[in-house]
């Protein structure tokens, strides 16, 4: 009688801690995106550097990473190095989308920073970034050969989400 | 020259009631479809400062999805189309009033369960109790129960004066 008296605040205690281990852990910032495993909304839009247009269409058949950025983008800074050194290594084709910038702007940006990208597209009006839920730039999406999102990271990459998350995933995808 | 101005006049006063009423006409449907795209925005969340509603946020990717939510308004989607259209891209954090299902139940069921939990341990705490007391009872100390009522016999007697 004695034990169960003191073991049923203990269990309570026990799942409190439990609860707010996992919930404050959590980052409230990341929102899990309801297009993983969707296919990755289509889009048709014109290229930063020369006029050709890009379309997802053209993508099909190869496993990508969308990366939407901006030159106003601060923290976009921070993962640029990191972007440099996957396009220098080859292992998976980078596409940006220039989301909601001046085209001048984001031309100069690259022209000082370095350009990471395949090809980079130009969504001025932001509508293709409401279409794939951008809310914090940088964000980066896998997308596999069939056009289907299987990862989307919230802020910018890391050494770490590369290594334990994107990189894994995308030698997985193109197996 | 005379008749020719009040003719002028005369025009431009036609053509200003006209627009008036024009105007008038539309004001009211306007105002309609003002307050249910208020609404609506005022049920959805801005992702860029959680706890804003669209309608409150100033930031610009609220701005862009209060365009999103008018043009679709406007094209004749219903509201319930508008909410699945930022959904589907946000998923069900863009609403201030989540869905009950598999993943949301323990939100919505939760908080009753530990009110019924809660109300179940105080029922049998006080059953113990009252058992317990009932059990005790006779058995209490005889002394103390005599000490007892001789104090409250005591105090039945008129106070002592002087």
């Amino acid at each position: 009688m004695k034990t169960v008296r003191w073991s049923i605040p203990l269990a309570l205690f026990v799942v409190l801690i439990a609860f707010l281990w996992v919930g404050l852990g959590r980052d409230p910032r990341e929102v899990p995106s309801p297009l993983i495993g969707k296919p990755a909304p289509s889009f048709a839009l014109h290229q930063l550097h020369g006029d050709k247009p890009l379309s997802t269409a053209e993508l099909r058949g190869k496993v990508w990473l969308l990366n939407v950025w901006a030159s106003w983008c601060v923290s976009c800074r921070v993962e640029h190095p990191l972007l440099l050194q996957l396009a220098k290594a080859g292992i998976v084709p980078v596409y940006g989308l220039d989301y909601k910038d001046k085209p001048d702007d984001a031309r100069a940006w690259l022209a000082q920073n370095g350009d990471p990208y395949t090809a980079s597209i130009v969504d001025q009006d932001g509508r293709v970034g409401i279409d794939y839920g951008v809310y914090g730039v940088p964000e980066t999406f896998v997308i596999d050969r069939l056009g289907i999102v299987r990862y989307k990271q919230i802020g910018p990459l890391s050494v770490e989400s590369l290594q334990e998350k994107v990189l894994p995933l995308v030698r997985e995808l193109q197996k | 020259m005379r008749p020719c101005l009040r003719l002028a006049c005369g025009i431009a006063l036609v053509a200003f009631a006209l627009v008036a009423a024009a105007t008038k006409m539309d004001a009211p449907a306007d105002a309609a479809f003002d307050t249910r795209i208020k609404t609506l925005e005022s049920e959805l969340r801005c992702l860029v400062c959680q706890n804003q509603t669209l309608a409150d946020s100033n930031a610009s990717l609220a701005e862009d999805l209060r365009r999103e939510v008018r043009e679709l308004a406007l094209s004749g989607k219903s509201d319930n189309e508008i909410r699945a259209y930022l959904v589907a891209r946000y998923g069900d954090f863009v609403l201030y009033d989540p869905p009950l299902k598999r993943t949301t139940w323990l939100l919505w069921i939760g908080p009753f369960a530990l009110l019924a939990g809660g109300g179940m341990l105080w029922w049998t705490v006080l059953r113990r109790r009252e058992h317990a007391g009932r059990s005790t009872q006779r058995t209490t100390d005889p002394h103390a129960e005599a000490r007892g009522r001789a104090l409250l016999d005591d105090s039945d007697e008129p106070p002592h004066t002087g």
